[in-house]
C-alpha cells in the first residue's frame, strides 16, 4: 500500500527516503511543497494531494513533514493512522523525534521501517516486538559498543510475543520492584462567549500507565460510574467483551508506558469548567485599544487549581503588545 | 587481484584499528551529513567501503553496511557497490545480513543480473531452522523484483504457506500480493494458495490473507463464504491493520450477498397484519410464503454487524472508520446511529485524521440528518482548527441546520463571520445563506444579519454578503425591494468583482423597482468600463440591454456607448456578448423575430439559484476510501456493489461453522424454509422458534448430520482459541454445572394498566399475585420448549431485532422508538400499535434493558415438576425494584428451586447470568425471566445492573439471598439421616427452642410443619419410620459445596415448646436458619 516514504524537515529538505517498492524520484515532493506553499499556512495542507500518477499522504509533527507516496486505492486513515504510528514508535526509540535524532540514527530508522512494513504493508508495529527485534540505543550500548567492538542491534530470533495473542507483552518480564502507576488526563475544550457563558464543552479523557510488573498480570481495572464513559477507546490489550458485559477493564498491559484507554465525554453532557473567563476589549483612538482577560477559579470542591497558563492569539495587525499582570 | 585485494583490505583493515577504532563510534554519528558532502571525496570513499566490505571482520562489514544505508537514506546512489555487497549475504552477522537485505531490496531491481547470485543464498535461508530466517529469506527474495525468479518465488511461497511457523505464512501471504505484481499470470495458481491462507486458523495469517486476496482477486468472492463467518467472529482479534482490510472486504461481501436492509422493511408495516391472521391459521406450508415476503435479516448479516459493532472501541482510526463505513453501506438505517459517537471521538485526534473524519461525516450527514443532529456542539469550530477542518466543520453545521436548532446555529454563524480567517468568514456568509435558503422561518432574520454585513469594513465579507443576498433576494425579491435599494447604493463601495457584478445583475433584473437608479448606476459604470474585471463588463452589458429594453428614451445613449466600448474590448468573451446583445437590441430589421421578443428573453423570470454546498461532492466514492478523499477516481478504485435484489443462496456459507464467541448468535439464525441453516453454536434445537414457534419441529428435525459436523467442529474450534487466547471470555467457560440456582425475575410494568394484545396474558396490577402462577406456568412451557432461549423475547419475534451484540438489548419504549430501531417485529408492533389506539399516555417504561451480564445462556425455570413434592409452597416473592423508583418499572424476583442446569463453571464467588434482552415490555404487562446466581453459599447480596426505557443510565439492583434459598433437597432415609446425624454432633450441631401456646400446638401436624419449613427453606421431609408423631425430620444440601443440613423439629406438648435442631459444617448458615425458621413458626 504505501511505496515510499520521504521525511522533510521543516525547511523542506527531504533528508530520508525509504522505499518498500520501485524507487520514486524524490522530485515527486515538489507536488507538495506546491501545496505547502499554496496555503500559507503549514496547517493547511490537505493530509491527501492527488498527482498525476501518485497519492501523497502526509501528516505534519514536531515540524517534521511525512510524505508517503500511494500508487493505488487505499484507505487515508489507514496511511495516517500507520504513519503516526511510526512517529510513535521513533519517539519511544529516540524520545524525541527530531530530524537530529533520525539522522544520528539513520541505521536504527531504517531497519525499524523495513521491519515494520512488508511492501508497504504493516508487518510488526508493536514496540515491544520491535524492540526485542531491533534494540533501541541506550548509553549502556554505546559503552558495550566502545569497549568490545560487538556491536549487533538486530536480534537473531523472532521475538516469541510476536506470534502470541498478546504482541504487545514479552514473555519472561522481571521486575524486582512490582509497580504500576496510573495517570488520570483530563482535557477540557471548551467555547466560552464574550459574556463568560460556555457555549460548549468537551472532555477528552485518557488513562496513562507505566507499568513494570513481572511476568504475564492480568489486571482489572474497576470503576465506581463506569457509565460515565460511554464513548471509549481502548488500547488492543484490553479485553473488549469484558467491558461490554461488565463494564470492567480487564487487560494483560504491555510493559512500561502506554496509554490504556481514552474517553470523550461529548458536548451533550453539560460540563462545569473549573475556571471562569471574561474578556473585556475597548478600541482606543488611533490604532491601539485593551484588552483585558480575566481567568479565575470557580467552586473546585476545595482542589486547588495549579499551573494556569493561558495562551492568546492575537491577529496578525496586531504589531506589538504589552502585558501587565493584575490580581 | 584477489591477493591485491587481500592486501589492501588488510592495509584499510589496519587503518581503522589503528586511528579508526576510537573514532568510529563518533563517526557513525556524523557521518551521513560530513562524509559524502565532497563529489571528489565519493569515489575515493566507496573504494574504502568496498575494502572494508572485503575484510574478514564482522564489525568493519558492519560499519561498511551502515555508511552504505545512510547513503541509500538519503537518496545518494549506492549502485556501484553492488558486487561488494551481494557478497555478503551469506554473512553470519545478522545485522549485516540485514541490512545487505535492505540494500539488495533497492538495488537488486537494478542489477538483476547480480541479484541472482544470492538466490541461492534466499533458497538456503528459506530452510533455515531459525522461523526469523525462512521468514526474512522468503520476505527478500519475493522484494527483490527479478522477473526471472518469478518460479523461485512461486515455490518458496507454496512451502512457505504450509510452514509451521505462523509468521512465515504471513510473510507468505505478504509475498503474494508481491509476485501477483511482479506475474500477474500467475493469478489462477496464486488463487489455489490465498484459498489455503484463508482457511488458516492463525489470527495472525488471516489479515495478510485477505489482503492478499484484495490484492489479488477481490472478485472471488466466493473464496469468502466459508470463511466468512470466522473471520466475522475473530474479527476482533485480529491486529489492527487487518482488521481494516477485513472490514473494507466485508463491506464489500456483505453488499454482494445480503439483500439492502432498507428497501424490504417498508414494505413490512403492512405485511404484518396479514402475517398475523394468517398466522393464526399455524400452517407451516404458509409459513414459507410468509416469510419470502416479509424481511427478516440475514443471520449472517446480523452477525456481521454484532461483531464489528466493539470496533468502534478501537484506538486505531483507520479501524473505526472501516466499522463506519460497513454501518453506513450494510447496516439498516437505525442502527447507523452507533457509529456517530466514535466518528466524533476520533475529531479528538491528529489534524490530519479529523480532517478526513470530517469529511466523511460531512458525507454522512447529508444522508443521514439525524444520526449527527445531537452532537451538533461537536462541530463548533475552535479558535486553533485549521482551515479544512473548519470549513468542513461549517459544511457539518449548516447541513444539521433546522428549523429547531437554526437559532443556536446562526448564533455560532455570527461570532465566525467575525473571525479574522476572512476566508472562513467568507464562507460562513456562504453557510449562512444556504441556511436561510432552505429554512424559510429564518429567511428574514439571515437576510438582515447580510445586510448589515454588508456595511462591514472588510471587502471580502462585504462581497460574499452581496453575492450570497443576491442569490436569496432572486428566491422572493418582491418583498425585498428596500433591501435592493440598498445593496444598489453601495455599488460604488464595493470593489470585488464577484460582488460589483452581482449588484449590477441585481439593479438589471429588478430595474423596474428601482428605475430612477439604475440608469444613473448605468452612467457610472459606462464611465469606468474599461477598468473594469470582465466579470464586471458582462454584467454592465447586461444592465445595459435590460434597461434600454424597458427604458429606451433615457438610456439609449449610454447603451450605445457602453455597446461600443464593448465592441473594441480586449477580451472576446465581452466582444461576442456585445455582438449578441446588439443584435437583439438594435438590428430589428436583420431579425425582427428575435427583437420583437427581446423583453421576454432577456427579463423572463428565471429560477432562483439553489445555495450549493461548497464541499458537497464526492458522494459517488466510496466513504473514507482515497477516492472520496481526493474526489476524484483513484488507480485501483472499485464501487461497491449495488444489494442484489435477491439474496444469493446463504447456505453457502454452511459449510463450515465455528462456535461463535457467544452462545447467542444462533439465535439470529434465519429459520427460513430453505434453510437447514443450523448455525454453529452451542444449541441444536429450539432457536428456530424464536420466530414463529411451531416452526420448531421442522428445524430440531432437518439434518442432524449436519449439527453433529458442527458440534464437532466447534469444540476443536473452541479449543484451539483456548488454547491461543488463554483468555477467560465467556464461551470458554460454559462446561455444564448444576451448581446455580436460577432466580426468576419478575419484570412488571404497571405503570399502566392496558391490557396487552400480546401471546402473553396480562397482569394487572390488582390482580398480580393470583395470576402470578398462572402466568408463569405459561411460561415455563414455552421456555421447555424452546429450550434454551429463556432469555429471548416470548413474542418471538426479536431475532433479527437485537440491536446490540452480547447481553443487552433494547426494549422499545413506545411507537416512536419502534419505528426507528425496529423493521422485523410484527407481534411487537401490534401490541405496540395497540398501546397508540389507546392513547399512550407517554406513561413512563415500557423498555427494559436486562443488565450486562455474563453472555452465557440458561434455562428458564426448567422443571417445576421437582417441586411437585412442595406444590403446595409457593415461592416466595421479593421486591427488587418497586415502580416508584424503577419509574413505573416493577420487578420482583422469587427463588423458584430448581437447578439450572446450563449453568457455567463459575469461578469468583458471586457469578450471575443474566438474561437477554426483552425486547418490548407492553403496560401491565409482566414478564417472567431467569437469572441465575452462584451465591456460593453465601448470603451476599449479589448486584447487577438493568437497563430500560433505552435510557444508558443502568439502574443498580440487587438480590439478596434468603438463607433458606441457598439449598438444594436431598433426599435420606431415616437411617441415612441418623447415620449423618452422627456425624454431625457437637460443633455442628445448634438448636433453638420457640414457645408456641396450647392452641397454635394443636395445629401442628406434618403438613403444617412441612409447609412452614419449606417456606423459609428449600428441604425435604425425611420419612419418618418410627411413627414418632412429635418428630419431624428434614434434610438438604448447599447448593455449592454440598454439605449437608439436617433439621430436626420436635414438638414439646408439655412444655408448649417446638426444639428445632440442626446440624451441619455450614454452621454459619445453620444459625441463620435457625434464626428464619424461629421466625416463621410463632
Amino acid at each position: 500500500m504505501i511505496h515510499s516514504l520521504f521525511i522533510i524537515n521543516g525547511s523542506g529538505e527531504i533528508f530520508m527516503e525509504k522505499h518498500w517498492k520501485t524507487v520514486v524520484s524524490k522530485s515527486i515532493c515538489d507536488y507538495f511543497f506546491e501545496a505547502q506553499k499554496k496555503c500559507g499556512n503549514p496547517e493547511d495542507v490537505s493530509p491527501v494531494i492527488a498527482t498525476p500518477h501518485h497519492y501523497l499522504i502526509n501528516i505534519c509533527r514536531s515540524s517534521l513533514y511525512f510524505v508517503a507516496v500511494l500508487t493505488n486505492e487505499g484507505a487515508p486513515l489507514f496511511v495516517i493512522e500507520f504513519l503516526h504510528r511510526i512517529m510513535d514508535v521513533f519517539e519511544e526509540y529516540f524520545v524525541t523525534c527530531t530530524e537530529t535524532t533520525l539522522k544520528d540514527n539513520y541505521v536504527i530508522v531504517y531497519e525499524l521501517l523495513d521491519e515494520m512494513l512488508d511492501s508497504g504493508l504493516p508487518l510488526a508495529t508493536e514496540t515491544s516486538v520491535l524492540k526485542e527485534l531491533i534494540k533501541p540505543p541506550n548509553l549502556l550500548r554505546k559503552v558495550a559498543h566502545l569497549v568490545t567492538g560487538d556491536s549487533t542491534n538486530v536480534s537473531d530470533a523472532l521475538p516469541s510475543n510476536q506470534l502470541s495473542n498478546i504482541p504487545w507483552r514479552r514473555l519472561g518480564i522481571k521486575y524486582t520492584n512490582n509497580e504500576a502507576y496510573f495517570d488520570l488526563i483530563e482535557e477540557i475544550d471548551a467555547i466560552i462567549d464574550r459574556n463568560g457563558a460556555t457555549v460548549m464543552g468537551e472532555i477528552q479523557g485518557y488513562i496513562d500507565c507505566c507499568v513494570k510488573l513481572s511476568g504475564m498480570p492480568d489486571l482489572t481495572l474497576n470503576f465506581i460510574n463506569p457509565r460515565l464513559l460511554d464513548d471509549i477507546s481502548f488500547h488492543p490489550c484490553v479485553r473488549l467483551k469484558k467491558w461490554e458485559s461488565d463494564h470492567v477493564i480487564s487487560f494483560v498491559p504491555p510493559d512500561g508506558n502506554f496509554r490504556l484507554i481514552s474517553y470523550h465525554i461529548g458536548s451533550q453532557n453539560s460540563i462545569s469548567i473549573p475556571i471562569y473567563v471574561k474578556s473585556n476589549i475597548q478600541y482606543r483612538e488611533g490604532s491601539s485599544g485593551r484588552f483585558e482577560l480575566t481567568v479565575g477559579p470557580k467552586q473546585t470542591m476545595g482542589k486547588p487549581l495549579e499551573s494556569v497558563s493561558i495562551e492568546c492569539a492575537m491577529p496578525k495587525s496586531v504589531l506589538n503588545c504589552t502585558l501587565t499582570p493584575t490580581q | 587481484m584477489n591477493i591485491n585485494e587481500r592486501s589492501l583490505a588488510t592495509l584499510s583493515n589496519m587503518n581503522s584499528q589503528g586511528s579508526g577504532g576510537a573514532s568510529n563510534p563518533s563517526d557513525e554519528q556524523t557521518e551521513p551529513t560530513s562524509t559524502f558532502s565532497f563529489f571528489a571525496l565519493d569515489y575515493k570513499k566507496h573504494e574504502d567501503l568496498k575494502q572494508m566490505l572485503d575484510s574478514n571482520k564482522d564489525n568493519l562489514k558492519l560499519e561498511a553496511m551502515r555508511r552504505i544505508i545512510g547513503m541509500i537514506a538519503k537518496g545518494k546512489d549506492a549502485a556501484d557497490l553492488f558486487p561488494a555487497v551481494v557478497k555478503n549475504v551469506v554473512s553470519k552477522n545478522m545485522e549485516v545480513k540485514k541490512l545487505v537485505y535492505v540494500y539488495l531490496m533497492r538495488y537488486a531491481e537494478e542489477q538483476q543480473d547480480l541479484a541472482l547470485l544470492s538466490i541461492a543464498t534466499f533458497q538456503r535461508g528459506l530452510k533455515d531452522p531459525n522461523q526469523l530466517i525462512r521468514a526474512s529469506a522468503l520476505r527478500v527474495l519475493s522484494s527483490i523484483r527479478v522477473p526471472t525468479i518469478v518460479t523461485i518465488m512461486m515455490l518458496a511461497i507454496r512451502d512457505a504457506v504450509s510452514d509451521m511457523s505462523p509468521y512465515v505464512r504471513k510473510t507468505a501471504a505478504n509475498a503474494i500480493a508481491k509476485l501477483y505484481a511482479l506475474d500477474p499470470e500467475l493469478k489462477d495458481e496464486l488463487i489455489l494458495i490465498i484459498t489455503k491462507l484463508l482457511a488458516d486458523k492463525t489470527i495472525l495469517v488471516n489479515g495478510s490473507a485477505v489482503q492478499a486476496f484484495e490484492h489479488v482477486c477481490p472478485e472471488r468472492i466466493d473464496l469468502i463464504h466459508k470463511n466468512y463467518r470466522r473471520l466475522c467472529n475473530l474479527l476482533v482479534d485480529i491486529d489492527e491493520w487487518g482488521q481494516v482490510t477485513v472490514l473494507n472486504m466485508l463491506t464489500r461481501y456483505a453488499r454482494s450477498q445480503f439483500i439492502d436492509p432498507n428497501k424490504t422493511c417498508e414494505d413490512e408495516q403492512k405485511n404484518f397484519y396479514e402475517d398475523e391472521t394468517e398466522k393464526s391459521a399455524a400452517d407451516e406450508e404458509q409459513d414459507e410464503e410468509i416469510e419470502k415476503r416479509t424481511y427478516i435479516m440475514d443471520s449472517d448479516h446480523r452477525l456481521l454487524l454484532r461483531c464489528t459493532k466493539p470496533l468502534l472501541q478501537s484506538r486505531n482510526s483507520a479501524v473505526v472508520m472501516a466499522v463506519a463505513q460497513l454501518y453506513y453501506y450494510v447496516a439498516p438505517k437505525s442502527e447507523i446511529q452507533i457509529v456517530a459517537k466514535s466518528l466524533i471521538r476520533l475529531l479528538r485526534h491528529h489534524r490530519e485524521i479529523q480532517t478526513i473524519v470530517l469529511k466523511a461525516i460531512a458525507s454522512m450527514a447529508d444522508k443521514h440528518k439525524n444520526i449527527f443532529e445531537p452532537y451538533l456542539k461537536s462541530f463548533y469550530v475552535h479558535s486553533n482548527d485549521s482551515g479544512l477542518v473548519k470549513r468542513y466543520k461549517l459544511e457539518i453545521l449548516t447541513t444539521l441546520a433546522n428549523a429547531s436548532n437554526i437559532s443556536t446555529i446562526l448564533r455560532e454563524f455570527q461570532t465566525y463571520v467575525l473571525s479574522p480567517d476572512k476566508e472562513f468568514g467568507a464562507q460562513t456568509i456562504h453557510a449562512i445563506g444556504r441556511c436561510a435558503s432552505t429554512i424559510p422561518d429564518v429567511t428574514e432574520a439571515c437576510l438582515n444579519g447580510l445586510v448589515a454585513l454588508m456595511s462591514k469594513k472588510d471587502e471580502t465579507i462585504v462581497a460574499e454578503s452581496v453575492v450570497v443576498v443576491k442569490k436569496l433576494l432572486q428566491i422572493n425579491p418582491s418583498q425585498y425591494s428596500e433591501i435592493i435599494k440598498h445593496i444598489v447604493r453601495m455599488v460604488d463601495k464595493v470593489t470585488v468583482p464577484t460582488a460589483r457584478a452581482s449588484i449590477l445583475w441585481l439593479i438589471g433584473e429588478y430595474s423596474d423597482r428601482i428605475s430612477k437608479l439604475a440608469p444613473d448606476v448605468l452612467r457610472k459604470m459606462a464611465k469606468s468600463f474599461p477598468d473594469e474585471e470582465t466579470i464586471v463588463k458582462h454584467q454592465i452589458l447586461n444592465l445595459a440591454t435590460k434597461l434600454y429594453v424597458v427604458n429606451a428614451k433615457q438610456t439609449h445613449l449610454l447603451v450605445q456607448y457602453v455597446f461600443n466600448l464593448a465592441k473594441y474590448d480586449t477580451n472576446y468573451d465581452t466582444r461576442d456578448k456585445a455582438r449578441l446583445l446588439r443584435a437583439l437590441l438594435f438590428q430589428a430589421d436583420k431579425c425582427p423575430a428575435l427583437s420583437k421578443h427581446a423583453k421576454k428573453i432577456l427579463l423572463a423570470p428565471k429560477p432562483a439559484p439553489v445555495l450549493e454546498s461548497i464541499v458537497r461532492d464526492h458522494d459517488q466514492y466510496t466513504l473514507g476510501t482515497l477516492s472520496f478523499v481526493i474526489g476524484q477516481k483513484a488507480v485501483g478504485y472499485k464501487d461497491l456493489p449495488e444489494f442484489p435484489l435477491e439474496a444469493p443462496d446463504p447456505n453457502v456459507r454452511n459449510v463450515e461453522i465455528i462456535a461463535p464467541p457467544t452462545p447467542q448468535h444462533d439465535l439470529f439464525r434465519k429459520s427460513n424454509a430453505g434453510g437447514g441453516t443450523a448455525t454453529g453454536g452451542k444449541k441444536k434445537s429450539g432457536t428456530a422458534d424464536d420466530f414463529y414457534s411451531d416452526e420448531e419441529e421442522d428445524t430440531s428435525t432437518e439434518g442432524p448430520d449436519d449439527e453433529e459436523d458442527e458440534e464437532d467442529e466447534e469444540e476443536e474450534e473452541d479449543g484451539d482459541e483456548e488454547e491461543e487466547e488463554e483468555e477467560e471470555e465467556g464461551e470458554d467457560e460454559e462446561e455444564e454445572n448444576e451448581n446455580e440456582k436460577p432466580t426468576t425475575v419478575e419484570i412488571k410494568n404497571n405503570s399502566n394498566e392496558y391490557e396487552q394484545l400480546d401471546a402473553r396474558p396480562t397482569n394487572n396490577v390488582e390482580q398480580e399475585d393470583e395470576d402470578e402462577d398462572e402466568d408463569e406456568e405459561e411460561e415455563e412451557e414455552e421456555e421447555e420448549e424452546s429450550e434454551e432461549e429463556s432469555d429471548e423475547e416470548e413474542d418471538g419475534s426479536s431475532d433479527e431485532e437485537e440491536p446490540i451484540p452480547k447481553q443487552t438489548s433494547t426494549v422499545a419504549k413506545s411507537a416512536s422508538t419502534i419505528a426507528v430501531n425496529d423493521y422485523t417485529i410484527p407481534a411487537q408492533e401490534k401490541s405496540l400499535l395497540d398501546m397508540d389506539l389507546e392513547a399512550f399516555l407517554g406513561s413512563a417504561s415500557t423498555t427494559v434493558q436486562p443488565a450486562p451480564a455474563k453472555p452465557a445462556m440458561f434455562d428458564d425455570l426448567h422443571g417445576l415438576d421437582s417441586l411437585t413434592t412442595t406444590s403446595s409452597t409457593q415461592a416466595k416473592e421479593y421486591d427488587c425494584l418497586n415502580r416508584i423508583t424503577g419509574q413505573g418499572l416493577q420487578i420482583q424476583y422469587r427463588f423458584p428451586r430448581t437447578p439450572f442446569p446450563q449453568s457455567p463453571n463459575m469461578k469468583s464467588n458471586l457469578n450471575i447470568q443474566g438474561f437477554g434482552e426483552i425486547d418490548v415490555l407492553p403496560s401491565g404487562a409482566s414478564k417472567v425471566v431467569s437469572i441465575g446466581i452462584d451465591f456460593n453459599d453465601k448470603t451476599q447480596p449479589a448486584s447487577f445492573e438493568i437497563l430500560f426505557d433505552n435510557n444508558a443510565q443502568p439502574t443498580a439492583l440487587t438480590i439478596s439471598s434468603h438463607v433458606g434459598e441457598l439449598f438444594e433437597q436431598r433426599f435420606l432415609n431415616e437411617q441415612e439421616f441418623n447415620q449423618h446425624l452422627a456425624r454431625l454432633r457437637g460443633m455442628n450441631e445448634i438448636t433453638g427452642s420457640i414457645n408456641v401456646d396450647e392452641t397454635q400446638q394443636s395445629k401442628f401436624n406434618f403438613t403444617t410443619i412441612q409447609s412452614k419449613v419449606l417456606q423459609c427453606a428449600n428441604l425435604i421431609s425425611v420419612p419418618s419410620g418410627s411413627g414418632d408423631s412429635s418428630i419431624f425430620r428434614f434434610s438438604g444440601q448447599t447448593i455449592s459445596s454440598k454439605s449437608l443440613l439436617l433439621l430436626t423439629i420436635q414438638l414439646n406438648p408439655r412444655q408448649s415448646t417446638i426444639n428445632l435442631t440442626i446440624n451441619s459444617d455450614q454452621i454459619v448458615l445453620a444459625t441463620m436458619l435457625l434464626k428464619e425458621l424461629k421466625q416463621t413458626f410463632p
